[in-house]
Protein backbone atom coordinates (compact mmCIF):
# COMPACT_ATOMS: atom_id res chain seq x y z
CA UNK A 1 0.00 0.00 0.00
CA UNK A 2 0.87 3.65 -0.99
CA UNK A 3 1.69 5.74 2.44
CA UNK A 4 0.32 9.09 2.52
CA UNK A 5 1.12 11.84 4.32
CA UNK A 6 2.23 11.93 7.70
CA UNK A 7 -0.70 12.45 11.10
CA UNK A 8 -1.21 15.59 12.33
CA UNK A 9 -1.78 14.92 15.64
CA UNK A 10 -5.20 15.31 15.99
CA UNK A 11 -6.06 12.37 13.70
CA UNK A 12 -3.92 10.15 15.97
CA UNK A 13 -6.73 8.67 18.26
CA UNK A 14 -8.57 5.97 16.89
CA UNK A 15 -11.22 3.84 18.30
CA UNK A 16 -11.94 0.50 17.38
CA UNK A 17 -15.32 -1.33 18.28
CA UNK A 18 -14.56 -4.95 19.41
CA UNK A 19 -10.99 -6.69 20.89
CA UNK A 20 -11.66 -10.19 19.27
CA UNK A 21 -8.99 -11.75 16.76
CA UNK A 22 -9.94 -8.67 13.54
CA UNK A 23 -9.83 -5.67 16.12
CA UNK A 24 -6.93 -6.49 18.35
CA UNK A 25 -5.13 -7.21 15.22
CA UNK A 26 -6.66 -4.09 13.61
CA UNK A 27 -5.59 -1.84 16.71
CA UNK A 28 -2.07 -3.85 17.11
CA UNK A 29 -0.55 -2.71 13.79
CA UNK A 30 -2.56 0.96 14.37
CA UNK A 31 -0.38 0.87 17.30
CA UNK A 32 2.35 0.00 15.66
CA UNK A 33 1.78 2.79 13.02
CA UNK A 34 1.74 5.16 16.01
CA UNK A 35 -2.08 5.72 16.34
CA UNK A 36 -3.04 6.27 19.60
CA UNK A 37 -5.48 3.06 20.33
CA UNK A 38 -8.21 2.53 22.31
CA UNK A 39 -10.14 -0.97 21.88
CA UNK A 40 -14.04 -1.30 23.00
CA UNK A 41 -14.68 -4.75 24.02
CA UNK A 42 -17.57 -6.58 25.33
CA UNK A 43 -18.58 -8.56 28.51
CA UNK A 44 -17.64 -12.29 29.03
CA UNK A 45 -21.68 -12.58 27.36
CA UNK A 46 -19.99 -11.63 24.42
CA UNK A 47 -20.83 -13.94 21.36
CA UNK A 48 -16.87 -14.45 20.51
CA UNK A 49 -16.34 -15.97 17.27
CA UNK A 50 -12.08 -15.82 17.94
CA UNK A 51 -12.78 -18.28 20.70
CA UNK A 52 -14.13 -21.19 18.66
CA UNK A 53 -12.16 -20.57 15.94
CA UNK A 54 -10.94 -23.87 14.34
CA UNK A 55 -7.67 -22.55 13.58
CA UNK A 56 -6.57 -23.06 10.43
CA UNK A 57 -4.22 -20.91 8.40
CA UNK A 58 -5.70 -21.86 5.15
CA UNK A 59 -5.78 -20.65 1.01
CA UNK A 60 -6.68 -23.57 -0.48
CA UNK A 61 -10.38 -23.84 -2.31
CA UNK A 62 -11.30 -20.44 -1.13
CA UNK A 63 -12.17 -17.45 -3.54
CA UNK A 64 -14.03 -19.50 -6.10
CA UNK A 65 -16.51 -16.61 -6.89
CA UNK A 66 -13.63 -13.56 -6.01
CA UNK A 67 -9.93 -13.62 -7.47
CA UNK A 68 -9.25 -10.56 -5.59
CA UNK A 69 -10.18 -12.60 -2.49
CA UNK A 70 -7.80 -15.25 -3.58
CA UNK A 71 -5.02 -12.65 -3.94
CA UNK A 72 -5.56 -11.26 -0.43
CA UNK A 73 -5.52 -14.62 1.51
CA UNK A 74 -2.23 -15.66 -0.24
CA UNK A 75 -0.87 -12.16 1.17
CA UNK A 76 -1.83 -13.36 4.06
CA UNK A 77 -0.37 -16.41 4.15
CA UNK A 78 3.22 -14.98 3.22
CA UNK A 79 2.72 -12.21 5.89
CA UNK A 80 2.47 -14.68 8.85
CA UNK A 81 5.66 -16.27 9.40
CA UNK A 82 7.12 -12.98 10.58
CA UNK A 83 4.32 -11.92 12.19
CA UNK A 84 4.58 -15.32 14.15
CA UNK A 85 8.24 -14.04 14.84
CA UNK A 86 7.27 -10.69 15.96
CA UNK A 87 4.46 -11.48 17.98
CA UNK A 88 6.77 -13.79 19.87
CA UNK A 89 9.74 -11.57 20.51
CA UNK A 90 7.55 -8.94 21.92
CA UNK A 91 5.05 -10.55 23.94
CA UNK A 92 6.93 -14.60 24.86
CA UNK A 93 3.33 -15.78 23.55
CA UNK A 94 3.57 -18.65 20.26
CA UNK A 95 0.18 -18.24 18.69
CA UNK A 96 1.71 -21.73 17.41
CA UNK A 97 1.94 -21.03 13.74
CA UNK A 98 2.60 -24.31 11.41
CA UNK A 99 2.91 -24.67 8.01
CA UNK A 100 3.48 -27.98 6.50
CA UNK A 101 0.45 -27.86 3.60
CA UNK A 102 -2.78 -29.07 4.50
CA UNK A 103 -5.66 -31.74 3.29
CA UNK A 104 -8.88 -31.37 2.20
CA UNK A 105 -10.49 -34.78 2.28
CA UNK A 106 -13.27 -36.38 0.40
CA UNK A 107 -15.46 -39.29 1.22
CA UNK A 108 -16.64 -39.83 -2.40
CA UNK A 109 -15.07 -39.98 -6.26
CA UNK A 110 -17.60 -37.03 -7.46
CA UNK A 111 -16.78 -35.33 -4.07
CA UNK A 112 -13.23 -35.17 -5.54
CA UNK A 113 -13.73 -34.51 -9.06
CA UNK A 114 -15.57 -31.37 -7.93
CA UNK A 115 -13.16 -30.32 -6.18
CA UNK A 116 -10.54 -30.80 -9.03
CA UNK A 117 -12.49 -28.96 -10.91
CA UNK A 118 -13.13 -25.89 -8.38
CA UNK A 119 -9.37 -25.29 -7.70
CA UNK A 120 -8.70 -25.31 -11.35
CA UNK A 121 -11.45 -22.79 -11.93
CA UNK A 122 -9.76 -20.90 -9.07
CA UNK A 123 -6.39 -20.53 -11.32
CA UNK A 124 -8.17 -20.15 -14.45
CA UNK A 125 -8.83 -16.30 -13.01
CA UNK A 126 -5.24 -15.94 -12.64
CA UNK A 127 -4.34 -16.33 -9.60
CA UNK A 128 -1.58 -19.27 -8.67
CA UNK A 129 -2.65 -21.20 -5.82
CA UNK A 130 -0.66 -24.38 -6.08
CA UNK A 131 -2.57 -28.04 -5.18
CA UNK A 132 -2.46 -31.31 -5.76
CA UNK A 133 -5.06 -34.46 -5.98
CA UNK A 134 -4.50 -37.48 -4.75
CA UNK A 135 -6.00 -40.90 -4.11
CA UNK A 136 -6.46 -43.07 -0.93
CA UNK A 137 -2.79 -44.38 -1.36
CA UNK A 138 -1.31 -41.56 -2.25
CA UNK A 139 -2.77 -39.89 1.15
CA UNK A 140 -1.35 -42.42 3.20
CA UNK A 141 1.89 -41.77 2.64
CA UNK A 142 1.48 -38.38 4.30
CA UNK A 143 -1.39 -39.24 6.84
CA UNK A 144 -0.75 -42.91 7.99
CA UNK A 145 -3.85 -44.44 9.80
CA UNK A 146 -6.54 -42.74 6.97
CA UNK A 147 -9.89 -44.53 7.32
CA UNK A 148 -11.04 -46.29 4.02
CA UNK A 149 -13.56 -44.22 3.81
CA UNK A 150 -11.74 -41.10 2.61
CA UNK A 151 -11.73 -41.61 -1.08
CA UNK A 152 -9.24 -38.84 -1.86
CA UNK A 153 -8.00 -35.70 -1.19
CA UNK A 154 -6.61 -32.27 -2.43
CA UNK A 155 -3.55 -30.98 -0.80
CA UNK A 156 -1.59 -27.43 -0.77
CA UNK A 157 1.83 -26.79 0.19
CA UNK A 158 0.94 -23.24 1.48
CA UNK A 159 -1.34 -24.30 4.51
CA UNK A 160 -1.51 -24.76 7.44
CA UNK A 161 -2.97 -23.91 11.21
CA UNK A 162 -2.22 -21.83 14.56
CA UNK A 163 -3.85 -21.74 18.22
CA UNK A 164 -6.55 -19.19 17.75
CA UNK A 165 -6.69 -18.44 21.64
CA UNK A 166 -2.67 -17.66 21.76
CA UNK A 167 -2.98 -15.51 18.81
CA UNK A 168 -5.48 -13.56 20.62
CA UNK A 169 -3.57 -13.37 23.90
CA UNK A 170 -0.55 -12.40 22.01
CA UNK A 171 -2.11 -10.00 20.27
CA UNK A 172 -3.78 -8.26 23.33
CA UNK A 173 -0.34 -8.58 25.01
CA UNK A 174 1.33 -6.75 22.50
CA UNK A 175 -1.25 -4.15 22.37
CA UNK A 176 -0.81 -3.31 26.21
CA UNK A 177 2.76 -3.20 25.58
CA UNK A 178 2.74 -0.70 22.42
CA UNK A 179 0.29 1.65 24.73
CA UNK A 180 -3.22 0.78 23.46
CA UNK A 181 -5.86 0.62 25.56
CA UNK A 182 -8.65 -2.04 26.21
CA UNK A 183 -11.42 -1.48 27.71
CA UNK A 184 -13.91 -4.33 28.56
CA UNK A 185 -17.51 -4.60 29.18
CA UNK A 186 -18.80 -2.16 26.87
CA UNK A 187 -21.29 -2.43 24.71
CA UNK A 188 -21.70 0.14 21.65
CA UNK A 189 -24.71 0.52 20.52
CA UNK A 190 -24.57 4.20 18.97
CA UNK A 191 -21.91 6.37 16.91
CA UNK A 192 -22.31 10.26 16.75
CA UNK A 193 -20.18 12.12 14.32
CA UNK A 194 -19.06 15.74 14.89
CA UNK A 195 -20.74 15.83 18.35
CA UNK A 196 -19.07 18.55 20.64
CA UNK A 197 -16.85 15.89 22.14
CA UNK A 198 -15.67 14.37 19.04
CA UNK A 199 -15.41 13.56 15.12
CA UNK A 200 -16.69 9.89 16.56
CA UNK A 201 -18.29 9.42 19.36
CA UNK A 202 -19.25 5.36 20.27
CA UNK A 203 -21.88 5.34 22.74
CA UNK A 204 -22.20 2.56 25.14
CA UNK A 205 -26.03 1.02 26.41
CA UNK A 206 -24.75 2.66 30.12
CA UNK A 207 -24.44 5.92 28.38
CA UNK A 208 -20.37 6.25 28.22
CA UNK A 209 -19.09 7.69 25.37
CA UNK A 210 -16.02 7.42 23.31
CA UNK A 211 -14.14 9.75 21.49
CA UNK A 212 -11.97 9.50 19.10
CA UNK A 213 -10.85 10.91 15.33
CA UNK A 214 -11.42 7.57 13.48
CA UNK A 215 -13.40 4.78 14.40
CA UNK A 216 -12.82 0.89 13.19
CA UNK A 217 -16.27 -1.25 13.62
CA UNK A 218 -14.74 -4.65 14.31
CA UNK A 219 -17.90 -5.88 16.18
CA UNK A 220 -18.45 -9.52 14.29
CA UNK A 221 -22.53 -10.36 14.14
CA UNK A 222 -22.79 -6.19 15.47
CA UNK A 223 -21.79 -4.82 12.59
CA UNK A 224 -25.43 -5.47 11.12
CA UNK A 225 -26.66 -3.25 13.12
CA UNK A 226 -23.31 -0.49 13.94
CA UNK A 227 -22.58 -0.32 10.32
CA UNK A 228 -25.32 1.99 8.96
CA UNK A 229 -23.98 4.78 11.52
CA UNK A 230 -21.34 4.95 9.27
CA UNK A 231 -23.34 4.61 6.06
CA UNK A 232 -22.22 1.09 5.05
CA UNK A 233 -24.09 -2.02 4.39
CA UNK A 234 -23.08 -4.87 6.46
CA UNK A 235 -25.56 -7.64 6.76
CA UNK A 236 -23.28 -10.06 9.08
CA UNK A 237 -25.22 -13.28 9.72
CA UNK A 238 -24.34 -16.11 12.60
CA UNK A 239 -23.77 -19.37 11.15
CA UNK A 240 -22.83 -21.67 14.21
CA UNK A 241 -19.94 -24.16 14.02
CA UNK A 242 -19.82 -26.70 16.93
CA UNK A 243 -16.42 -28.08 17.35
CA UNK A 244 -14.85 -30.94 19.43
CA UNK A 245 -11.36 -31.39 21.34
CA UNK A 246 -10.06 -34.96 22.46
CA UNK A 247 -7.63 -35.54 25.24
CA UNK A 248 -3.95 -35.23 24.25
CA UNK A 249 -2.16 -37.99 22.08
CA UNK A 250 1.05 -38.40 20.92
CA UNK A 251 1.43 -37.02 17.65
CA UNK A 252 0.23 -39.17 14.28
CA UNK A 253 -1.45 -36.75 12.54
CA UNK A 254 0.92 -34.43 10.97
CA UNK A 255 -0.83 -32.09 8.62
CA UNK A 256 -4.12 -30.02 9.47
CA UNK A 257 -6.97 -31.17 7.52
CA UNK A 258 -10.53 -29.51 6.86
CA UNK A 259 -12.38 -32.36 8.95
CA UNK A 260 -9.81 -32.29 11.88
CA UNK A 261 -6.39 -30.93 12.90
CA UNK A 262 -3.53 -32.24 15.77
CA UNK A 263 -2.86 -28.95 17.86
CA UNK A 264 1.17 -28.77 18.88
CA UNK A 265 -0.24 -29.76 22.58
CA UNK A 266 -1.21 -33.23 21.05
CA UNK A 267 -5.51 -32.85 21.23
CA UNK A 268 -6.97 -33.25 18.14
CA UNK A 269 -9.93 -30.83 17.05
CA UNK A 270 -12.75 -32.06 15.11
CA UNK A 271 -14.43 -29.85 12.91
CA UNK A 272 -17.41 -28.38 12.18
CA UNK A 273 -21.17 -27.99 11.44
CA UNK A 274 -22.51 -25.21 9.71
CA UNK A 275 -26.09 -24.27 10.92
CA UNK A 276 -28.37 -21.95 10.88
CA UNK A 277 -29.91 -21.37 14.46
CA UNK A 278 -29.78 -17.71 14.96
CA UNK A 279 -27.74 -16.65 17.94
CA UNK A 280 -27.51 -19.86 19.96
CA UNK A 281 -23.98 -20.77 20.49
CA UNK A 282 -24.66 -24.00 22.21
CA UNK A 283 -23.71 -27.66 21.91
CA UNK A 284 -25.98 -30.08 20.22
CA UNK A 285 -25.75 -34.43 21.03
CA UNK A 286 -26.92 -35.05 17.17
CA UNK A 287 -24.18 -32.51 15.92
CA UNK A 288 -21.40 -33.92 17.97
CA UNK A 289 -22.26 -37.48 16.91
CA UNK A 290 -21.89 -36.61 13.25
CA UNK A 291 -18.38 -35.30 13.94
CA UNK A 292 -17.37 -38.08 15.95
CA UNK A 293 -18.61 -40.50 13.41
CA UNK A 294 -17.00 -38.38 10.48
CA UNK A 295 -14.23 -38.20 13.00
CA UNK A 296 -13.77 -41.87 12.78
CA UNK A 297 -14.37 -42.30 9.48
CA UNK A 298 -11.50 -40.34 8.67
CA UNK A 299 -9.07 -41.62 11.51
CA UNK A 300 -10.56 -45.42 12.82
CA UNK A 301 -7.86 -45.29 15.25
CA UNK A 302 -10.05 -42.06 16.78
CA UNK A 303 -12.13 -44.48 18.19
CA UNK A 304 -9.81 -44.81 21.05
CA UNK A 305 -9.59 -41.38 22.22
CA UNK A 306 -11.54 -39.44 24.50
CA UNK A 307 -13.05 -36.51 23.81
CA UNK A 308 -12.77 -33.63 26.64
CA UNK A 309 -14.82 -30.74 25.10
CA UNK A 310 -17.55 -29.75 22.79
CA UNK A 311 -18.12 -26.03 22.38
CA UNK A 312 -20.14 -23.63 19.17
CA UNK A 313 -19.66 -20.45 17.96
CA UNK A 314 -21.05 -18.20 15.55
CA UNK A 315 -19.31 -17.01 12.36
CA UNK A 316 -19.83 -13.75 11.63
CA UNK A 317 -20.80 -14.33 7.82
CA UNK A 318 -21.29 -11.85 4.79
CA UNK A 319 -23.95 -13.20 2.54
CA UNK A 320 -21.20 -14.50 0.29
CA UNK A 321 -18.63 -15.50 2.84
CA UNK A 322 -16.05 -12.95 1.90
CA UNK A 323 -15.17 -9.88 3.96
CA UNK A 324 -16.39 -6.31 4.18
CA UNK A 325 -12.99 -3.53 4.67
CA UNK A 326 -14.62 -0.10 3.59
CA UNK A 327 -13.79 3.33 4.54
CA UNK A 328 -17.69 5.10 4.83
CA UNK A 329 -17.95 7.74 2.01
CA UNK A 330 -20.08 10.20 4.06
CA UNK A 331 -18.22 9.91 7.42
CA UNK A 332 -14.00 9.60 6.04
CA UNK A 333 -12.06 8.05 9.20
CA UNK A 334 -14.68 5.77 9.57
CA UNK A 335 -14.62 1.99 8.35
CA UNK A 336 -16.38 -1.04 8.70
CA UNK A 337 -14.34 -4.48 8.89
CA UNK A 338 -16.24 -8.09 9.15
CA UNK A 339 -13.84 -10.79 7.80
CA UNK A 340 -14.98 -14.70 9.80
CA UNK A 341 -10.76 -15.57 8.98
CA UNK A 342 -9.55 -13.89 12.04
CA UNK A 343 -6.87 -16.30 12.17
CA UNK A 344 -5.36 -16.93 8.79
CA UNK A 345 -5.62 -12.99 7.91
CA UNK A 346 -4.16 -11.85 11.17
CA UNK A 347 -1.02 -11.02 9.84
CA UNK A 348 -3.07 -9.30 6.99
CA UNK A 349 -5.19 -7.53 9.29
CA UNK A 350 -2.45 -5.85 11.56
CA UNK A 351 0.27 -5.13 8.80
CA UNK A 352 -1.57 -4.01 6.06
CA UNK A 353 -5.42 -2.62 7.96
CA UNK A 354 -3.92 -1.28 10.79
CA UNK A 355 -1.85 1.51 8.97
CA UNK A 356 -5.37 1.85 6.40
CA UNK A 357 -7.79 2.49 8.83
CA UNK A 358 -4.88 4.95 10.19
CA UNK A 359 -5.25 6.81 7.64
CA UNK A 360 -1.49 6.56 6.92
CA UNK A 361 -1.96 4.20 3.61
CA UNK A 362 -4.59 4.40 0.60
CA UNK A 363 -7.28 2.38 0.06
CA UNK A 364 -5.90 -0.62 -1.99
CA UNK A 365 -7.88 -0.56 -5.53
CA UNK A 366 -9.18 -4.83 -4.78
CA UNK A 367 -11.06 -3.43 -1.80
CA UNK A 368 -13.83 -2.68 -4.05
CA UNK A 369 -14.36 -6.07 -4.25
CA UNK A 370 -15.39 -5.78 -0.40
CA UNK A 371 -17.54 -2.96 -0.45
CA UNK A 372 -20.69 -4.16 1.24
CA UNK A 373 -23.18 -2.12 -1.23
CA UNK A 374 -22.43 -5.83 -3.13
CA UNK A 375 -25.29 -7.23 -1.42
CA UNK A 376 -27.98 -4.69 -2.38
CA UNK A 377 -27.43 -5.80 -6.36
CA UNK A 378 -31.08 -7.85 -6.18
CA UNK A 379 -30.27 -9.38 -9.42
CA UNK A 380 -27.42 -11.32 -7.42
CA UNK A 381 -28.14 -14.21 -5.19
CA UNK A 382 -25.17 -15.46 -2.82
CA UNK A 383 -23.97 -18.57 -1.18
CA UNK A 384 -21.33 -17.67 1.96
CA UNK A 385 -19.47 -21.76 1.18
CA UNK A 386 -20.75 -23.11 4.10
CA UNK B 1 8.93 -45.30 47.37
CA UNK B 2 6.45 -45.20 50.65
CA UNK B 3 3.50 -47.17 50.36
CA UNK B 4 1.97 -45.97 53.68
CA UNK B 5 -1.49 -44.71 52.31
CA UNK B 6 -2.16 -41.51 53.16
CA UNK B 7 -5.69 -42.61 53.15
CA UNK B 8 -7.39 -45.55 55.01
CA UNK B 9 -10.99 -46.52 53.99
CA UNK B 10 -12.35 -48.17 57.38
CA UNK B 11 -13.90 -51.58 57.00
CA UNK B 12 -17.19 -52.61 57.58
CA UNK B 13 -17.90 -55.29 59.14
CA UNK B 14 -19.41 -57.84 56.38
CA UNK B 15 -19.04 -55.82 53.32
CA UNK B 16 -17.71 -57.39 50.59
CA UNK B 17 -14.33 -56.09 48.77
CA UNK B 18 -12.33 -57.24 45.44
CA UNK B 19 -9.38 -57.56 44.40
CA UNK B 20 -7.74 -55.25 41.73
CA UNK B 21 -4.06 -54.70 40.38
CA UNK B 22 -1.71 -51.20 39.81
CA UNK B 23 1.58 -52.28 38.11
CA UNK B 24 1.17 -55.74 38.77
CA UNK B 25 0.71 -55.30 42.99
CA UNK B 26 -2.31 -56.76 44.08
CA UNK B 27 -4.67 -54.57 46.12
CA UNK B 28 -7.81 -55.86 48.02
CA UNK B 29 -10.65 -52.97 48.25
CA UNK B 30 -13.91 -52.63 49.53
CA UNK B 31 -16.56 -53.21 46.69
CA UNK B 32 -17.89 -50.22 45.28
CA UNK B 33 -15.71 -47.65 45.73
CA UNK B 34 -13.57 -45.62 42.96
CA UNK B 35 -10.57 -46.83 41.24
CA UNK B 36 -9.21 -43.66 42.69
CA UNK B 37 -9.63 -44.09 46.05
CA UNK B 38 -9.12 -47.73 45.86
CA UNK B 39 -5.51 -46.79 44.59
CA UNK B 40 -5.20 -43.53 47.52
CA UNK B 41 -6.29 -46.56 49.99
CA UNK B 42 -3.64 -48.93 48.59
CA UNK B 43 -0.79 -46.57 48.99
CA UNK B 44 -0.54 -45.75 45.37
CA UNK B 45 1.21 -41.96 45.40
CA UNK B 46 1.78 -41.32 41.25
CA UNK B 47 -1.07 -42.12 38.93
CA UNK B 48 0.34 -40.66 35.83
CA UNK B 49 3.39 -38.23 34.65
CA UNK B 50 2.39 -35.28 32.78
CA UNK B 51 2.53 -35.08 29.33
CA UNK B 52 4.13 -31.68 29.33
CA UNK B 53 6.62 -31.66 31.83
CA UNK B 54 6.72 -35.65 33.34
CA UNK B 55 6.22 -34.57 36.55
CA UNK B 56 4.33 -36.82 38.84
CA UNK B 57 0.47 -36.49 39.18
CA UNK B 58 -1.80 -37.55 41.66
CA UNK B 59 -5.73 -37.30 42.21
CA UNK B 60 -6.50 -33.20 43.07
CA UNK B 61 -10.48 -32.88 42.84
CA UNK B 62 -11.72 -36.63 42.88
CA UNK B 63 -15.21 -35.93 40.98
CA UNK B 64 -14.26 -35.89 37.31
CA UNK B 65 -13.04 -32.12 36.34
CA UNK B 66 -9.23 -31.82 36.86
CA UNK B 67 -7.96 -34.84 34.45
CA UNK B 68 -5.13 -35.47 37.28
CA UNK B 69 -5.83 -39.25 38.07
CA UNK B 70 -5.81 -40.41 34.74
CA UNK B 71 -4.46 -44.31 34.63
CA UNK B 72 -4.74 -47.46 32.15
CA UNK B 73 -7.24 -49.39 33.13
CA UNK B 74 -7.71 -52.88 31.20
CA UNK B 75 -5.47 -51.52 28.49
CA UNK B 76 -7.40 -48.47 27.74
CA UNK B 77 -5.48 -45.49 28.78
CA UNK B 78 -5.88 -42.09 29.99
CA UNK B 79 -9.40 -43.06 32.36
CA UNK B 80 -10.71 -41.07 34.43
CA UNK B 81 -10.03 -42.97 37.65
CA UNK B 82 -11.94 -41.35 40.16
CA UNK B 83 -14.83 -41.75 37.72
CA UNK B 84 -14.62 -45.65 37.34
CA UNK B 85 -15.36 -47.92 40.09
CA UNK B 86 -13.54 -50.88 40.98
CA UNK B 87 -14.54 -54.59 39.55
CA UNK B 88 -12.72 -57.62 40.89
CA UNK B 89 -9.68 -58.42 38.38
CA UNK B 90 -9.18 -54.63 37.25
CA UNK B 91 -5.25 -54.51 35.83
CA UNK B 92 -4.64 -50.51 36.70
CA UNK B 93 -1.07 -49.38 35.28
CA UNK B 94 -0.05 -45.64 35.24
CA UNK B 95 -0.32 -43.11 32.61
CA UNK B 96 2.78 -42.31 31.43
CA UNK B 97 2.46 -39.06 29.47
CA UNK B 98 0.40 -39.49 26.70
CA UNK B 99 -2.40 -41.32 25.19
CA UNK B 100 -1.02 -43.11 21.91
CA UNK B 101 -3.30 -44.38 19.19
CA UNK B 102 -2.31 -47.23 16.98
CA UNK B 103 -2.35 -45.48 13.45
CA UNK B 104 -0.42 -48.33 11.26
CA UNK B 105 -2.07 -49.77 8.50
CA UNK B 106 -5.21 -52.36 8.82
CA UNK B 107 -4.99 -51.67 12.86
CA UNK B 108 -8.97 -50.47 12.33
CA UNK B 109 -9.94 -51.30 9.26
CA UNK B 110 -12.86 -52.98 11.08
CA UNK B 111 -14.64 -50.24 12.05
Amino acid sequence: MQRTDMYTHREKRLTIVGGGLLGAAIGYGAAKAGAEVTILDQGDNALRASRGNFGLVWVHGKGTTMPPYVDWTLQGLRLWPEFQEELLNRTGVDSGLENPGGFWLGFSEAEVEKRATALEGINKNGTKVPFEILDRSDLRNYLPGIGDAVVGGSFCPLDGHANPLMLLRALHMGLNQLGARVVNGVTVTDIQHDAPDGRFVAVADDGTRWSGDRIVLAAGLGNASLASHLDIHAPVLPTRGQVLITERLQPFLHYPTNKCRQTKEGSVQLGSTAEDTGVDDGTTSDKIEWLVRRGVETFPALADAKLVRAWGALRPLTPDGYPIYQESERFPGGYVVSSHSGVTLAASHAELLGPWVSGLTQTPPEFTSFRGERFLDTDSSFSNGY
Amino acid sequence: MATEPYFVIPAKPGSSTVTITFEGRKIVVPAGISVAAALLAGGVGVFRTSIVSAAPRAPFCMMGVCFECLVEIDGISGRQSCMVPVTDGMAIRRQEGSSALDVSEGAKDDV
